[in-house]
């Protein structure tokens, strides 16, 4: 039986990266991440289990050593916070374009700009509508607690190379700062270069007697076959949307009206509808964990049951367009959230919740 | 049992590791437990705090705007706590760095003159134990050993020698803390 042991979100990330047998970590500090790289730093994986862990000159250069390491087959990652994924863009892309399956953590902080270092959910947009460009998707996890960061570190690890993609881990300063209990993941074996040539056929990894060589590229001069690659891009996603949605709900049962958050808010909104249902108010909470694909058709049939949602973001109201997506118009859907760095308090939301929903 | 608390002061005054001790307390007595920490420039020296959430059942926010029990080891955060307190609830504060007095009167206020003894005992590092027994004593959640055996686990050996230190800390703030309202 594993220790239950109390630590930050972002160690529980680190500590999961080394026993789910990721191969290499580049990155580069930000607050409010930067534990992650600090404590595989104390851990010194590279003495153990043979994990690479480097501080990159830059995010830029992180996000291509993340790039030159999944093209080879390996289990790579970087994390950052909001102005420094902004940084990783470009890469992001390439990568998503040329199939390669890597883990990119941003722990939010408030923005735009160099904004603050406090919890924020500004950059839904930025990881579910692409972030960089041309017609890409990442898998989009949103942990909300410490034990979820460890566990979804694993599970980024294993859809990444199912389908070849990207997958982010879109945490907040709350889950990233917060100490909670966690039971870590069981230790995986790295890979070795055998293994890592039978699972990734494609991996540039030197070539073999007989087999025809690999490329890995995101250019293709001719227009017809990079037609070709995006068709088949979005007929992967239309595939992760049918296989891989997750979410969880709470009071819904019976409940007349919805709240939609994810991550942190999705917290701050589960003691809210309990404080909601003393009054006798039928409130429930559906937390979207992957954001993309998104529990569109889950909400979807809320909106055949409930008088109206209310999504709390702490943003300026940017998953709302996506639960208004699935609501098609049924009932009306309505947005609480702060801004900047602040997260909201349970009483605020329920407040939200009777002025804009219940009436 | 649930016990939500916010510990508030400022940077230096060991507001963040008393936050830890409570929630190893609780992680050690089988509870739910998130430690929820301001982490920005106020670390370094402007009011620093810390939200402790101690439950037997599972947690639902780690962010709350009232508490059952507001430690305030500084003006400043009397003022911004003071209103926080749950009806019913617990005020402790360090009458020798607040001076002016909180005034609610439908919740339990206690003293404890921590950092003035600390200071003339030289003890004062251990400031946040002595706060911590005075919360204990008024508040029971956790026990002593619980403590000492949080302090152990998360201390490296090479502190162990300061445990014998921390446990006299503790039962100082016990004796010195009072109720004034």
């Amino acid at each position: 039986m594993e220790e239950v042991r109390l630590m930050k979100g972002n160690e529980a990330i680190a500590h999961a990266a080394v026993r789910c047998g990721c191969d290499g970590y580049f990155g580069y500090p930000i607050t409010p991440q930067s534990e992650i790289m600090e404590t595989l730093m104390a851990l010194k994986p590279w003495e153990t289990t043979g994990m690479v862990v480097l501080q990159a000159e830059s995010e830029v250069a992180a996000i291509n050593m993340v790039y030159g390491a999944a093209g080879c087959g390996k289990r790579a990652m970087t994390s950052s916070s909001s102005p420094g994924v902004s940084l990783k863009q470009e890469g992001i892309s390439y990568i998503a374009s040329a199939e390669l399956p890597c883990v990119i953590i941003n722990v939010m902080r408030g923005g735009p700009g160099l904004g603050t270092i406090q919890p924020s959910q500004a950059d839904y947009y930025q990881a579910v509508k692409g972030g960089g460009h041309g017609d890409y998707k990442l898998i989009v996890l949103a942990p909300a607690s410490v034990q979820e960061m460890a566990d979804y570190t694993v599970l980024a690890f294993d859809l990444a190379f199912k389908y070849r993609n990207p997958v982010m881990i879109l945490a907040d300063g709350v889950t990233g700062q917060m100490m909670e209990k966690v039971v870590l993941p069981p230790f995986r074996e790295r890979r070795t270069e055998e293994e890592i040539r039978k699972e990734c056929p494609w991996a540039t990894l030197g070539k073999l007697n007989g087999r025809k060589r690999n490329i890995i590229t995101s250019l293709s001069l001719q227009s017809e076959e990079m037609e070709k690659i995006n068709l088949h891009l979005q007929a992967k996603y239309k595939e992760i949307e049918r296989n891989e949605v997750m979410f969880e709900e709470f009071y819904c049962e019976d409940a007349e009206y919805l709240v939609v958050a994810f991550g942190t808010c999705a917290r701050v909104c589960h003691k809210a509808v309990e404080m909601a249902r003393e009054e006798g108010i039928k409130a429930g909470l559906l937390r979207p964990i992957t954001l993309f694909p998104f529990p569109t058709e889950a909400i979807s049939r809320y909106a055949d049951r409930t008088k109206g949602m209310l999504t709390v973001e702490m943003n300026a109201g940017q998953m709302i367009d996506d639960v208004r997506l699935a609501v098609n118009g049924r009932v009306p859907v309505e947005y609480y959230g702060r801004l900047g760095g602040i997260v909201p308090a349970p009483d605020e939301v329920l407040n939200a919740l009777k002025e804009k929903i219940v009436k | 049992m649930k016990e939500e608390i916010i510990i508030s002061g400022f940077g230096g005054q060991g507001v963040l590791s008393m936050g830890k001790i409570l929630a190893y307390a609780g992680l050690l007595q089988g509870q739910e437990v998130s430690w929820m920490p301001s982490y920005g420039p106020e670390q370094r020296g402007g009011t620093a705090n810390v939200t402790v959430i101690l439950s037997d059942e599972r947690i639902s926010s780690p962010v709350l705007n009232t508490y059952d029990t507001v430690v305030v080891l500084n003006q400043p955060s009397l003022e911004r706590f003071e209103s926080k307190v749950k009806p019913g609830g617990t005020l402790i504060f360090d009458g020798s760095t607040v001076h002016a007095l909180p005034t609610r009167k439908d919740i339990n206020v206690y003293r404890i003159n921590a950092t003035e003894y600390a200071t003339a005992n030289n003890a004062s590092k251990t400031l946040n134990m002595i706060v911590l027994g005075g919360l204990m004593k008024v508040r029971p959640v956790t026990t002593i050993d619980k403590v000492l055996l949080g302090l152990k686990k998360s201390l490296p050996e090479r502190h162990h020698h300061l445990l014998p230190m921390n446990e006299e800390a503790l039962k100082k703030g016990m004796e010195l803390i009072e109720k004034i309202n």
